[in-house]
C-alpha cells in the first residue's frame, strides 16, 4: 500500500533522509525503531507532506501511485492518517466540532454524503468506549488539558471514527504509563484488516508486545539498516542500537 | 424650501456653487455656518435644533483634530467633503443585479444574503426590489401595536420633538470630541427609537435597517431611549461589503436605559476596506456611548468590525443606575492594511455596578489592530466589579497587535480583573487540522471562530451565523 523508493529528503540544508526503502503492504504491521536523531520522526513529516521538509530524490507511493504532488490535506483524503507524537491543543474549538468537520470534509472528497450529527455522536460515544475516553471529552476543547495518555487515546478515538487506510503511528507509546499503552494498542488492533496497513515508529519495544508486528526495520543515519520480524524488536531492546550498527560495520 | 432658496440668494459670492435646482442637489464641498443652516434648512428643522446645530460648529471650528490613536492616515482635508447629498436618482442606480459588480455579487453568495436582499444592499432602483414595501408595511404595524417609535431621525424631529429635543446630546454633548462635534452640526439622518414603559419590543430591530444600509449616509445620528422596564435589541449594519459614496463616517449613537430597561446594541460593519495595497477604504470614526441612567439598568454593545480602512470607536456605558449593568463584546479584525483602534469606557458612577469586556482582535496581512480600554470607578461608586479578557489572535508575521488598558479606581471597594492574552496561529495547529483532511483555510477559520466564540454567543442567532461566514471571507488569502 505505501512505498518509499529510495527516498531522500532534507530540512534546510540538512539532509535527513539518506535513502529509505520500505514497502508496507495492505494488511500488515510494520514497526520502525531507531535511535534519536536517526530521522524516524522526519519519515512521518515527509510521508504526510509537511512542507519544512523537501524531497530531494526518490518516491512516495500510496496504493501505485505517487503523492508528492499531493497537499497535506489531500493526501489524508486518499485515507493516510498519522497519529502525533505531541497533539496540539486548539482552544475554543470543540473536539465534536473537530471532528465533525474532518469527517465530512474526508467524506466529501470521496464523494460521500457528510454524516449527519445524530449518526456522528452514535458512532462517537461508541468508539470513546473502545479507547476509554469519557465521552465529556468530546465537548471540551481539542486536547485542551488533556493529559497524555488522554491526547495519545483521543489520536486513537479520531483514527477509529476515520477510519483511515493507512495509519501511521508516530511514537504513539511517548509518554503512557502501561495501562494507557494496552488501551492504545488495543486501539489500533480493533482496526487491523486485511484492507488496512500501520506503520508504527516507535522508541521501545514494549508497545510491540501488545501491537506485534509482521515486520521490524531498524533506522539508523536516515535509512533502513536491517529488517526481521518481531523478534528483532526484543533483540534491539535486549542488545541496543550498537549491536546493529556494529553488525553493519563489520559486513562492510 | 423657501428658506433654502433664501439661503443660497444671500450667500452672493457663490463660492460653494450651488447648484441651481435645489430639489435635487447636491452641496458642493466646504464647510461653514451657511453650510450647516442649509442643512438644517433642507430638513426643515425647528428654530432650536438650528442653534444647537449651530453651537456645535463653533465648537468644532476651535477644536482640533485628535493625533493620539495608534492609526495613521493621510490628512482630512474637511472643506473638500461635500455634507449634503440628494439620494441617488433611480435612473443613475444599477437597474437589475445583471448591472452590478460581480465580485459583490460573489461576495453575497459566500456569505448567504438571501436572494430577496442583495438587489436593495447592492443600490438597485428602489421599485426593482420585490417584497421591500411589504414587509416594512407589516414592521411598522407590530411596532405600532405595541408602542414602539422606530423612525428617522429627521421624522422624529417633526413627530416627537420634545423627546429629541430632552434627549438629544444627554449622552454625548455636542464638545464631546472632534467628531462628535462634527456630527453634531452636520449630521444628515439616522434612527429614532422609543420604547415606552414595560414595553418590549417584538422583534428585532433590524429587517428595516438592512434595506437601508446601502443608503446611509456620512453622519448618521442615532438616539434610542428605553423607557422604565423597557427592552430592545437593535442590529446595525450587515454582513454584505457596502461602499459608500463618501469615505469620512462619523456617527454618533446615544442610547438611554432607564429603571428596569435593557438595551442591546448590535453592530455588524463590513465596509470597504480599501483595496489590497489599503487605499481608498473607508474612515469609520463613530461615538457610541450608553447612558445606564436608571437603577438596574443594562445596555451592552456588541460588534463585530471586519471592514474600513481605519476603524476608531469606543462603544462605552455610563453606568449612573445603582446595581447598572454594562457589558460590551467585540470581534474586531484587520487584514491587508486595515487599522482598527477600539475598545471601549466603562464609567463607574452607582453603587454596585457592573461591567464586562470581552474583546477579540485578529490581526492578519499588514493589519494593524489595537485594544484601548477604559475601566474607570468614580469614588462614589462603592461595589463596582469589572472583568476585562482581551485577546488578540496573530496570522502570519506582518501584522501587529497592540493593547492600551487604562484602570482608574478610586475607591477601596471595587473589584477589577484584567485578563490579556496574545497568541499566533501556530503552524502545527494548521499542519493538525490539515492532516485531518481540513483545506488551509478550513482551518484557520475554525482556529478563528473558536477563537472569537464568546464574543459570537452574545450576538442575535442569524446575526451569529452570518458574522461567522463573514469571518471566513474577510480571512480570504490571510495564510499562505
Amino acid at each position: 500500500m505505501l512505498e518509499l523508493i529510495d527516498l531522500h529528503a532534507r530540512v534546510g540544508d540538512t539532509p535527513i533522509l539518506k535513502g529509505v526503502d520500505l514497502v508496507v503492504p495492505k494488511g500488515e504491521v510494520h514497526a520502525i525503531m531507531g535511535p534519536n536523531a536517526s530521522g524516524k520522526s522526519t519519515l512521518s513529516k515527509v510521508i504526510t507532506g509537511h512542507s519544512d521538509y523537501e524531497i530531494t530524490q526518490g518516491d512516495i507511493r500510496f496504493e501505485g501511485e505517487s503523492i508528492l504532488e499531493l497537499s497535506v490535506e489531500e493526501r489524508a483524503h486518499r485515507g493516510i492518517f498519522m497519529s502525533f507524537q505531541h497533539p496540539v491543543e486548539i482552544p475554543g474549538v470543540a473536539t465534536s466540532v473537530f471532528l465533525k468537520a474532518s469527517l465530512n470534509a474526508v467524506r466529501e472528497a470521496n464523494g460521500l454524503e457528510p454524516l449527519d450529527a445524530a449518526g456522528f455522536l452514535r458512532s462517537a460515544r461508541e468508539k470513546m468506549k473502545l479507547v476509554e475516553l469519557d465521552k465529556s471529552l468530546l465537548h471540551r476543547s481539542l486536547n485542551e488539558g488533556f493529559s497524555g495518555g488522554e491526547k495519545k487515546r483521543n489520536e486513537v478515538f479520531q483514527m477509529a471514527m476515520l477510519e483511515p487506510k493507512f495509519m501511521l503511528l508516530d511514537e504513539p507509546d511517548s509518554g503512557l504509563d502501561v495501562d494507557a499503552l494496552r488501551v492504545v494498542a488495543g486501539g489500533v488492533n480493533a482496526l487491523r484488516s486485511p484492507e488496512r496497513a500501520v506503520l508504527v515508529i516507535t522508541h521501545y519495544q514494549r508497545l510491540l508486545d501488545y501491537l506485534v508486528p509482521d515486520k521490524t526495520h531498524v533506522f539508523v543515519d536516515g535509512r533502513i539498516v536491517k529488517t526481521g520480524d518481531a523478534e528483532l524488536a526484543k533483540a534491539v531492546e535486549a542488545k541496543g542500537y550498537q549491536w546493529v550498527r556494529d553488525e553493519q560495520a563489520a559486513a562492510r | 424650501m423657501d428658506e433654502a432658496r433664501k439661503l443660497v440668494s444671500e450667500r452672493g459670492d457663490y463660492k460653494y456653487g450651488f447648484v441651481s435646482d435645489i430639489q435635487s442637489d447636491t452641496l458642493a464641498p466646504g464647510l461653514d455656518e451657511s453650510v450647516v443652516r442649509f442643512i438644517s434648512a433642507k430638513k426643515a428643522e425647528p428654530e432650536w435644533l438650528l442653534q444647537w446645530r449651530l453651537k456645535a460648529f463653533r465648537a468644532w471650528e476651535k477644536m482640533e483634530e485628535p493625533d493620539w490613536p495608534h492609526v495613521s492616515y493621510p490628512p482630512l482635508d474637511y472643506q473638500s467633503i461635500s455634507y449634503w447629498s440628494a439620494p441617488k436618482r433611480d435612473e443613475d442606480k444599477p437597474q437589475s443585479l445583471d448591472e452590478v459588480d460581480p465580485e459583490i455579487l460573489a461576495t453575497f453568495e459566500k456569505l448567504g444574503i438571501p436572494m430577496q436582499e442583495r438587489a436593495a444592499l447592492a443600490g438597485v432602483a428602489v421599485d426593482v426590489v420585490l417584497d421591500s414595501v411589504s414587509v416594512r408595511t407589516t414592521f411598522k404595524d407590530k411596532l405600532k401595536e405595541a408602542g414602539v417609535i422606530f423612525m428617522s431621525f429627521g421624522e422624529a424631529v417633526h413627530e416627537h420633538p420634545e423627546l429629541i429635543q430632552k434627549y438629544l446630546g444627554s449622552v454625548v454633548p455636542a464638545g464631546d470630541n472632534y467628531f462628535a462635534a462634527l456630527n453634531s452640526a452636520v449630521f444628515s439622518d439616522g434612527s429614532f427609537v422609543f420604547v415606552p414603559k414595560g414595553v418590549t419590543c417584538p422583534m428585532e430591530l433590524s429587517t428595516y435597517f438592512r434595506i437601508n444600509e446601502a443608503n446611509t449616509g456620512q453622519f448618521e445620528r442615532t438616539l434610542i431611549v428605553c423607557e422604565e422596564g423597557a427592552t430592545v435589541s437593535y442590529l446595525e449594519g450587515c454582513t454584505a461589503p457596502i461602499r459608500k459614496e463618501s469615505q469620512l463616517h462619523a456617527a454618533v449613537v446615544e442610547l438611554v436605559a432607564l429603571d428596569d430597561a435593557y438595551i442591546k446594541y448590535s453592530t455588524v460593519q463590513n465596509w470597504y476596506p480599501g483595496d489590497k495595497q489599503g487605499n481608498g477604504g473607508i474612515y469609520n470614526f463613530v461615538t457610541k456611548r450608553g447612558k445606564c441612567a436608571g437603577s438596574r439598568s443594562r445596555i451592552s454593545w456588541t460588534q463585530v468590525e471586519t471592514g474600513s480602512a481605519v476603524t476608531w470607536k469606543y462603544p462605552s456605558c455610563l453606568l449612573i443606575g445603582d446595581d447598572s449593568v454594562g457589558e460590551f463584546y467585540s470581534v474586531a479584525l484587520t487584514n491587508n492594511y486595515q487599522q482598527a483602534d477600539t475598545g471601549t469606557k466603562m464609567i463607574h458612577i452607582g453603587k454596585n455596578t457592573t461591567s464586562t469586556i470581552i474583546s477579540k482582535g485578529i490581526s492578519a496581512g499588514h493589519g494593524q489592530q489595537s485594544y484601548r480600554g477604559l475601566v474607570k470607578v468614580n469614588g462614589g461608586a462603592k461595589g463596582a466589579r469589572n472583568y476585562t479578557q482581551c485577546d488578540s489572535l496573530l496570522i502570519g508575521d506582518q501584522c501587529g497587535a497592540h493593547t492600551f488598558p487604562y484602570v482608574e479606581v478610586r475607591t477601596g471597594q471595587a473589584t477589577v480583573e484584567h485578563e490579556a492574552s496574545t497568541s499566533r496561529i501556530g503552524e502545527d495547529q494548521l499542519f493538525y487540522l490539515r492532516q485531518r483532511g481540513l483545506s488551509e483555510e478550513d482551518a484557520v477559520s475554525m482556529i478563528v471562530n473558536g477563537f472569537c466564540k464568546e464574543v459570537f454567543k452574545e450576538l442575535p442567532m442569524e446575526f451569529a451565523v452570518e458574522a461567522r461566514k463573514l469571518l471566513e471571507v474577510s480571512l480570504e488569502g490571510a495564510v499562505g
